[in-house]
């Protein structure tokens, strides 16, 4: 029982097979690498790289206009709000609600930015056929997403990062018409 | 069990060492001592954590759903703080003081040093648990701003953190004075490599604690206006993530020298095995990356670069070890005479030794669900369809619980009998101890794993929603009581654990002067089972097969993930 | 030990101060300074 002192000649190259489990390993970790970069060119899902230092006060002055300019209609309180299809669309998080509602067509792309006016948030959007998109929500931060529904129907956002003692009860929504 | 190969005459001061009974290996009276407090301190972690556990899992449960939401965020408070610091690096501390004196003959470099990093982080424990009991750090294990916590709460995560870094010093000093006083001969054993490469770690995530960790402290007492949420995050991250790297060098370290003591197995190639440690080294850390990929702030390539360690170099050492730890133990066995088959040395190994066989299901559940899932759900893409869903819990419990806590319960079926001198209570019901805690903890992860993949938030007192209607269906209620039954059947295997753990080490049978009782190894039959020649010293084709098994589920749920990720919506 | 043949990676890995030193070093430049460097530079949003 040495636990493990090596021998006097113990800095060796790996023999046979471990070489080819090196080699093997290698290729698989290249195969991980680059399945990133790639599916960035091709991919259609891809993690946003735009985002800008922002103000509270002025993300929420601007989520307000964007509501006046667009709104539709109300559900309960909230109002539901529809951007133009390659336009931009604001949603805050805050007091433990998604505000406001939107109302969004299938197929076409949105510029979706999301802010929180309080503390840190998780963007999770959830819906039929196993939707599910999450995002980090930061107050301070205006983070960007290009988004484009591929489905219809009604999607729920939850907040999935810890905002308070009531954090379970944020919720929000997504309508998705054909 | 004298041929220690090289080892000289020690620096110990006369009267402060002994040389195990059971071993001969030599032990420094003073480490010895900061050993044990710190064991003694993990385990009690460890004791708070675990009722917090199976609080939250049986809240989690839908038909149960146990604790009120204040009380159930609070409880995750704990058991994130007294799992993932507390127990761990507590535990920790202790593996470092034994190996830098034990394994290379040496005195501790320093008992003051030991005395007051104990102090410090035993006050840091002690404060953070009592801010969180009494509300005033409702926070979370991960704290985020503006979340505001009492200041006492950040101050004794700092003291904490301090008196590590202390500990962490005296054991790189007592390398030094190891060397200077040429206690060993030769290269650092493997063990004290792997060590090594746990202590650097902790000194880089201790540095980011106090670069988060003062400015935050100063903002809740009020003396800093903001702290940037961002910045927040990155460094925060550095702290969260950087820890639970320790425990992945520490307990691979523990999975070599756990094969070596109960098999005899040793290293294939001494070089193979440290490149893999100083991969772990360089790039291991970058993985912090993983919490941010679908964040705010910083860029993509920022996120493409660091969330793959640098290419995966770091996921190359684990595949390394993950190759050369089991062909060892291949090695040896089949060395001791089991030849047969492909698996023949594997169902001739010592299962019901519950060092031998915790040890060896924390190798597999490490490798096929941490590994695969943390790899996997760590893909910059793939993040968008996992972050902070139950599939993030289910993969740092098969790291952080499956991996190394039944690693370093493995460790302490040894740990008691030689550093505390005592035999064990109830052996016969500490042999399927490893099995019951591993059969829960594969339930709860499970549960984890399938409630996550269908979007079913992390740290989420009621998935009900208070009344909203967002459907929750019968299949995903299922998901969660798994992860209620698992839980109590682990928090069981637990309990057998700790209760064994403080009978023992309070009222057990001591064995000065005398072997440990053993917890049996394996017979050589070697004499009627051929010659053994230099090249069957390379030979594993059991170790193969299953790292092709391994290598095939990791390129299945690889995929399995990017084919989900491409039926969400667009995203740019 | 000390041989001038000695390979740099055997030197290395009997070299715990250089070892700290690298994996302080490393981590720190390529996460932290790179992503706080990404978080504090970036531009006030327009908001369209």
């Amino acid at each position: 029982m040495s636990f493990m002192i090596p021998e006097k000649d113990w800095f060796k190259a790996p023999d046979k097979g471990e070489k080819s489990w090196i080699a093997i390993g290698f290729i698989w970790c290249l195969v991980l690498f680059f399945s990133m970069p790639i599916w960035h060119i091709y991919g259609k899902q891809n993690s946003s790289s735009e985002s800008y230092r922002v103000k509270p006060e002025d993300f929420s002055a601007r989520v307000m206009k964007f509501v006046e300019t667009n709104s539709i209609g109300k559900d309960g309180n909230t109002p539901i709000v529809q951007p133009k299809p390659g336009g931009h669309a604001y949603v805050m998080g805050g007091g433990y609600i998604w505000y406001p509602i939107l109302k969004l067509k299938k197929g076409n792309e949105y510029i979706l930015h999301i802010s929180s006016t309080d503390y840190q948030h998780g963007f999770s959007l959830q819906g039929e056929a196993g939707i599910n998109m999450n995002f980090q929500i930061l107050p301070g931060y205006d983070h960007v997403l290009k988004i484009t529904p591929t489905t219809s129907g009604t999607f729920n956002i939850v907040c999935n990062e810890f905002c308070g003692a009531r954090h379970h009860v944020m919720t929000g929504k997504i309508l998705v018409e054909d | 069990m004298s041929s220690i190969a090289g080892f000289l005459k020690g620096n110990f001061l006369p009267g402060q060492s002994r040389s195990c009974d059971t071993t001969g290996l030599p032990v420094c009276n003073t480490a010895s001592l900061y050993i044990r407090l710190n064991a003694v301190i993990a385990v009690v972690s460890l004791l708070i954590g675990a009722i917090a556990a199976i609080l939250i899992a049986l809240t989690r449960w839908p038909a149960v759903h146990l604790l009120p939401a204040e009380w159930f965020y609070r409880f995750l408070t704990v058991h994130g703080f007294n799992m993932l610091i507390f127990w761990i690096i507590f535990l920790e501390i202790g593996i470092l003081y034994f190996v830098a004196t034990t394994l290379l003959n040496s005195r501790l470099f320093s008992k003051a040093i030991a005395a007051i990093s104990f102090a410090l982080m035993l006050i840091g424990m002690i404060m953070v648990n009592a801010m969180i009991f009494t509300g005033q750090a409702d926070v979370l294990f991960t704290s985020y701003v503006p979340l505001m916590a009492h200041p006492l709460f950040y101050l004794g995560i700092i003291l904490f953190a301090v008196g590590a870094l202390l500990g962490v010093a005296n054991f790189f000093l007592t390398i030094h004075i190891a060397r200077r006083d040429k206690t060993y001969e030769g290269p650092f054993p493997l063990v004290v490599f792997g060590a090594i490469t746990a202590a650097v770690i902790a000194v880089v995530t201790i540095l980011h604690g106090a670069v988060v960790l003062i400015p935050t402290l100063l903002w809740s007492a009020g003396l800093l206006e903001t702290i940037d949420p961002g910045f927040y995050r990155v460094v925060w991250w550095g702290l969260g993530h950087m820890s639970q790297q320790i425990n992945v060098a520490a307990m691979i370290s523990v999975w070599y020298f756990m094969f070596s003591l109960i098999v005899g197995a040793k290293p294939l190639n001494h070089a193979v095995c440290r490149g893999a440690f100083i991969l772990y080294i360089l790039f291991i850390n970058l993985a912090s990356a993983h919490h941010l990929l679908v964040d705010p702030g910083v860029s993509t390539e920022w996120k493409i670069w660091n969330t793959s360690y640098a290419m995966y170099l770091a996921v190359l050492a684990s595949m390394l070890h993950g190759f050369t730890v089991p062909g060892a133990l291949e090695v040896a066995m089949r060395k001791k005479g089991y030849r047969q088959g492909l698996f023949g040395w594997l169902a001739a190994a010592p299962w019901s030794n519950p060092g031998f066989s915790g040890v060896f299901m924390a190798m597999v559940m490490f490798g096929f669900i941490g590994g695969i899932t943390g790899v996997t759900i760590g893909t910059e893409q793939i993040s968008i369809i996992t972050h902070n869903t139950l599939k993030l819990p289910a993969h740092f419990h098969g790291t952080v619980v499956a991996g190394t806590t039944l690693t370093f319960m493995a460790l302490a079926y040894y740990v008691v009998p030689l550093i505390f001198q005592k035999d064990w209570y109830a052996k016969g019901l500490l042999r399927l101890q490893p099995y019951i805690f591993a059969i829960g903890i594969f339930t709860v992860i499970i549960g984890m794993q399938f409630a996550g993949s269908a979007g079913i938030p992390r740290r989420h007192w009621d998935i009900s929603f208070a009344g909203t209607p967002i459907p929750i269906t019968p299949m995903e209620s299922g998901w969660l009581a798994l992860v209620g039954i698992g839980g109590v059947i682990a928090f069981l295997g637990l309990l057998i654990f700790l209760l064994a753990t403080v009978a023992t080490v309070f009222f057990g049978r001591s064995n000065k002067g005398r072997p440990m009782e053993d917890w049996g190894g394996v017979k050589d039959i070697s004499a009627g089972a051929g010659t053994w020649t230099k090249e069957d010293d390379h030979k594993t084709p059991g170790t193969w097969a299953l790292v092709m098994i391994l290598l095939t589920c990791f390129v299945v749920y690889f995929f399995a993930n990017w084919k989900a990720l491409a039926d969400v919506w667009w995203v740019h | 030990m000390g041989n001038e043949n000695t390979h740099w990676l055997e030197r290395l890995m009997e070299n715990p101060w250089m070892l700290l030193i690298l994996g302080i070093v490393v981590p720190t430049i390529s996460y932290t300074v790179w992503g706080v460097y990404d978080v504090l530079s970036l531009p006030v949003a327009p908001l369209p």
